[in-house]
């Protein structure tokens, strides 16, 4: 249901919950919800993935068509993030053009994936300076329960690990290969609650917390990117806490995107 | 509508698809699949695929929008960037408006908007794979979700096109049909009244094959009822 509505009641539960380590939902405060990853389920796409965490539901579709490079890198493929906020998921997604919630979204998610070279961007050139590759990953928001960065860039992971370069319908070559991945950026998403930091916010507890706080790291524990949001602060010690704690907690989102690789 | 065509689309009166000019694709159809939306339902139909999400009634935004006597259904059509093949931009562009629009229309028959006024019923959907013949999916996805939602109506409507490949007149078209075919006339009926809600045409029919696809077409949108019921049994068991 709107988010806006949680009273203040269900606000100083909340609050004190977390102090006690506890959560609404019966979670530890550094516990991922249950997620579950499906691929390839749209033959239109040249790769495709549908994340559930909990009950936060994420498609992505991601498409590859031929484009000119930038000047500046001649020999580097490109890529675009787009994140659909669909009026199905939320009764608050308003229907219209990408307003700035969308795109912060689109936009933590694509450092994630670029920063980390997840894509081999020269593996992507056609012809230098002329033609690259551009990989399109499109991210379709169904249902709504909270914590959208850490479900679209897992579901932007696992789309991209199977995808086609469509090399035979753009005719470059006579064989269509998979997309070459270097690395498995996973971000976790924090909020403060009262006093207290939790992972994976949900809806509810998104409409009560102060602020937001995303880091992606690698495989190998590197940081990658990083984001904080809303209007509330975190104290230093807080978000070195929560760095720490993305490295411990990630790896059941890690655990699931190795599932699906066959 | 390509008109004519080399390409032998149906041969000794079987479809490329191996259907027969009267048979509808495969269709599958899931009551209740999200969360937050008050109704929802998820459709294939082939290989299209479709979301369609519901809320309300609830206040109507905004507000110069609102109809003193009643509610209105806000419909909005969208096909993902990636559920056709050449990458689709993100958003609404004229044929999703054109649609939305008349999908509103045909809803605002059936829902009993004179019970709420003020509100708006805000329907959603979602193509996420378009293989020919999305406005109808969409159109029985969201009459499914209406229901799932539990908003009054006077009854579903079920929505299914029909069309002309190689000078026959044929029922739900596929997307090689759709692309080099004749005709396509996608329809939606009330079928307790067998009113016709929604119609559109564009190809070239003789009056004779223009009554012979609107038949088809209607016992298509009857076959599909039934499914929709069943699934509507399946979700919220009891018989429908």
């Amino acid at each position: 249901m709107s988010s806006d509505s949680v009273s203040n009641l269900m606000k100083g539960h909340m609050e004190s919950l977390a102090k006690e380590g506890k959560r609404a939902d019966g979670r530890g405060i550094n516990e991922f919800r249950k997620v579950k990853i499906e691929t390839g389920m749209i033959n239109t796409a040249e790769g495709s993935a549908m994340v559930h965490l909990g009950k936060t539901k994420v498609l992505c579709g991601i498409k590859m068509l031929i484009g000119r490079p930038y000047g500046d890198s001649p020999k580097s493929g490109t890529m675009m993030t787009t994140t659909e906020l669909a009026p199905l998921a939320d009764q608050s997604f308003d229907p219209g053009p990408p307003r700035e919630k969308s795109i912060e979204l689109s936009r933590v998610v694509d450092r994630g994936i670029r920063e980390s070279r997840m894509i081999d961007f020269e593996s992507l050139c056609i012809e230098e300076g002329e033609k690259v590759w551009t990989v399109f990953i499109d991210l379709h928001i169904l249902d709504n329960n909270g914590n959208l960065f850490d479900c679209c860039t897992l579901a932007a992971a696992a789309a991209l690990s199977n995808t086609m370069i469509p090399n035979v319908q753009h005719g470059v070559s006579d064989k269509d290969v998979k997309l070459t991945v270097n690395c498995w950026p996973i971000s976790c998403t924090f909020g403060k609650l009262g006093d207290s930091v939790i992972l994976d916010p949900t809806s509810e507890e998104e409409s009560v917390m102060t602020a937001r706080f995303t880091v992606a790291h690698d495989e190998n524990g590197n940081l990658r990117a990083a984001q904080k949001g809303m209007n509330g602060a975190f104290g230093n010690d807080e978000i070195k806490e929560a760095v720490k704690t993305a490295r411990a907690s990630d790896n059941v989102l890690r655990e699931a995107l190795k599932g699906i690789q066959g | 509508m390509a008109g004519q065509t080399d390409i032998e689309l149906i041969k000794n009166g079987i479809r490329m698809d191996g259907r027969k000019p009267d048979e509808l694709r495969e269709v599958k159809i899931v009551a209740g699949v999200l969360d937050n939306a008050d109704g929802s339902c998820y459709l294939e139909w082939g290989n299209n695929k479709v979301y369609a999400g519901v809320f309300g009634p609830m206040e109507c935004h905004p507000r110069h929008k609102q109809k003193a006597d009643r509610a209105i259904v806000q419909a909005r059509y969208t096909m993902a960037p990636f559920s056709v093949n050449d990458r689709k931009r993100p958003g609404l562009d004229r044929r999703s408006s054109e649609i939305s629009y008349i999908v509103s229309q045909a809803f605002e028959k059936v829902v009993m908007v004179e019970e709420f006024p003020k509100a708006s019923i805000r329907v959603d959907m979602q193509v996420v794979e378009a293989h020919a013949g999305t406005r109808c999916a969409a159109m029985t996805a969201a009459s499914v979700a209406l229901a799932d939602a539990g908003i009054p109506m006077r009854d579903m409507i079920p929505a299914c096109a029909s069309g002309k490949v190689n000078d026959v007149v044929v029922l739900d078209l596929n997307k090689e049909e759709d692309n080099y075919g004749q005709a396509d006339l996608p329809l939606a009926i009330i079928p307790s009244t067998g009113e016709v809600v929604l119609l559109q045409l564009d190809g070239h029919l003789t009056p004779e094959e223009f009554e012979l696809a609107l038949e088809l077409a209607t016992n298509g949108c009857m076959d599909l009822y039934k499914k929709m019921r069943i699934a509507l049994e399946n979700s919220h068991g009891g018989k429908a």
